[in-house]
């Protein structure tokens, strides 16, 4: 597969025009009309489903003892582990210099952002005094009350809000020069002013390239170090407590390549659509989905082996708690889930062994739901499993979610592809002059 | 009024290139001649055209260290005066100055406040935002946010001629030099 990044045909000033012009120029495409229709009747189930949650209190959730963290940290785990994806792509990809992250990264980063949003919402809502959030933050009150650093949560609120920060940061210095681009290239004098406004000033100077360069790169370093930190700290919410099932050493790696794993699976449901509807298969070709889906099968294989691993554990270890734990994930009222989980991120992404499979973007389009459904899943059966029946038989229950939970989780998913698609019309969806470097340089487009 | 126009103070001298190699060059050809009061543009960064301009290093990593170290110090003296200090907290008998729990905040306060110093230094090292600048005069400056590559030589720089500046200009292989207003 030595088929070149960028399509041959392409200038600098073809490349700009064509990324350009989905934002400039051309009318939105119905099927964006209809996508946007959508998720924004999600996004108003969200907010009435919050409003009724915020009227009524938390009881309109399924959550109760014993099972109190239902749909919502669920939710939580799995948007931020979709958003890991974007930050490896921007950050990590960038420092091993693979040429192919460049049409990719910039709606990863989006994605990433967006992801970090939904993300953030659960925990608050989770709260049952969502107004009162704000004590998370270690500030002088008159309460004289401080955060307990001792608390996974509280390094939660850190490792997250930091991670949002960074994340906004990365994504706006990458696209600077792209706004000046769409400032200079705007024929609506308000878009020239709002981009412009937005530019603050950019002129591609080279003393400013420079010091442009080095900010990428030291952002790109922080950025690695960082979200390797991040799904290790939510994963530290289980496993520093000691509940069977969640009291294991091997949550944080495990967590980590299953949020690049759920996270490359959502790369890939946005990209396959996109390059379709806009046109761009001459820079996501099929080169890039094809070096997307290794990625997948590989972190796919990792976290297979984290579900070895856990069950070898609770086997080895002779702890009878343990024990119970993994036979009831089998054979307990919710085995159904596990089994769908097995299916869905274990056996059926293994069909990516085949070239066939990456080769055609619409079956990688169906493994790539699966993978997001599994990793679901996934944080359902962590969760619910581990909480519905712990040490004492007495205290066993069950959770079952309401409806306005699941109006809460589809919702999230309309906030989400809001966001998406309002970002699709008004800024570039591929870094315009990440992909004129790439142009410059010899060989680029062959190799 | 058209000799009036060409009278008109001008901050410098702008020349149009067709590729990144041809800028390099003249941008080498230019400090070689002496002219120190330079800059070029490009719509992408291109390698060693800063340095062919006398710009080798910048300041930046310094500032991102101080950054992240202040970061460190910040996040492990607030916690160490709130757990151990100004709240101390009881739990079981242990330690308040519980130090290995606050690796995480550290970690994390460390990458904020070292990101926050890139890009923010960054921006004030560049001077930005700067909404104005005299090369925007030119129209043909659109270019360089797409295709085209400019080398500017303004006005105060010593050398600086309106008509032997031109000259050079033109020698180093420009497409067009442009007079750029104040």
């Amino acid at each position: 597969m030595n088929r070149p990044w960028i399509g041959p045909e392409h200038t600098y000033a073809s490349v700009t025009d064509k990324i350009s012009a989905i934002v400039l120029t051309e009318k939105a495409p119905r099927a964006w009309l209809w996508g946007f229709g959508v998720s924004l009747l999600l996004l108003s189930m969200l907010v009435a489903a919050t409003v009724y949650l915020f009227a009524a209190g938390i009881g309109v959730w399924g959550v109760n003892v014993p099972v109190s963290w239902g749909f919502a940290i669920i939710n939580f785990v799995w948007w931020i582990g979709i958003g890991h994806a974007g930050t490896l792509i921007s950050a990590i990809l960038l420092l091993l210099r693979q040429k192919w992250r460049t049409s990719i990264n910039r709606f990863a980063e989006a994605m990433t952002l967006f992801a970090v949003v939904c993300a953030a919402l659960f925990p608050v809502l989770h709260l049952g005094r969502p107004d009162k959030f704000y004590w998370l933050i270690p500030y002088p009150s008159t309460m004289g009350v401080w955060p307990q650093f001792r608390s996974p949560l509280i390094w939660d609120f850190f490792a997250i809000s930091t991670y949002g920060t960074v994340s906004l940061l990365f994504w706006y210095v990458g696209l600077i020069p792209d706004l000046a681009t769409l400032r200079d290239g705007a024929r609506r004098p308000w878009a020239s002013k709002v981009y412009g406004f937005l530019a603050m000033g950019w002129r591609g100077s080279a003393r400013h390239w420079h010091r442009y360069e080095t900010a990428y790169l030291l952002l790109a370093g922080l950025a690695t170090a960082l979200v390797v930190s991040v799904h290790s700290i939510v994963s530290l919410d289980f496993a520093a407590s000691l509940l069977p099932g969640w009291h294991t050493t091997i949550f944080p790696p495990y967590f980590v390549s299953g949020a690049i794993y759920s996270g490359f699976a959502m790369v890939l449901t946005l990209a396959i659509p996109l390059r379709a509807y806009y046109g761009l298969e001459a820079f996501i070709t099929e080169r890039h989905l094809n070096n997307m889906a290794n990625v997948m099968l590989a972190t796919g294989l990792i976290v297979a082996y984290g579900y070895l691993m856990e069950h070898f554990m609770s086997w080895y270890g002779e702890n009878a708690y343990e024990h119970a734990v993994t036979i009831n994930r089998m054979r307990g009222p919710y085995a159904p889930a596990y089994w769908a989980l097995l299916l869905f991120n274990v056996i059926i992404p293994q069909s990516l062994w085949w070239r066939r499979v990456r080769a055609s973007p619409w079956a990688l389009l169906a493994v790539s739901l699966s993978v997001n459904l599994g990793m679901w899943l996934e944080r359902f059966v962590i969760v619910i499993t581990s909480l519905h029946r712990d040490f004492l038989v007495s205290s066993w229950g069950m959770y079952y979610p309401t409806r306005w939970d699941w109006a809460t989780f589809l919702g999230s998913l309309g906030l989400f592809f809001t966001a998406m698609f309002l970002f699709i019309r008004f800024l570039p969806v591929i870094s315009v002059s990440e992909t004129r470097e790439l142009l410059s340089e010899p060989g680029a487009s062959r190799s | 009024m058209n000799t009036a126009t060409e009278r008109a103070p001008s901050c410098g001298l702008l020349a149009e290139f067709a590729d990144h190699k041809a800028l390099v060059a003249a941008a080498r050809g230019a400090y070689a001649a002496g002219y120190r009061r330079l800059d070029a543009f490009s719509p992408f960064p291109v390698e060693g055209l800063s340095e062919a301009i006398g710009f080798h290093r910048d300041a930046l990593a310094p500032v991102v260290l101080g950054g992240g170290v202040l970061g460190a110090g910040v996040g492990y003296a607030m916690q160490y005066y709130l757990s151990a200090v100004h709240y101390p907290l009881n739990v079981g008998g242990r330690p308040l100055h519980s130090w290995p729990a606050f690796v995480p905040v550290i970690y994390e306060m460390t990458i904020l406040f070292a990101a926050l110093a890139a890009v923010f230094g960054m921006l004030l090292l560049n001077g930005l935002p700067r909404p104005y600048h005299p090369v925007f005069n030119v129209p043909a400056f659109a270019r360089a946010s797409r295709d085209r590559f400019f080398l500017y030589i303004e006005s105060s720089d010593p050398l600086f001629d309106l008509q032997d500046t031109r000259r050079f200009l033109r020698r180093q292989g420009a497409l067009d030099v442009a007079d750029v207003p104040a």
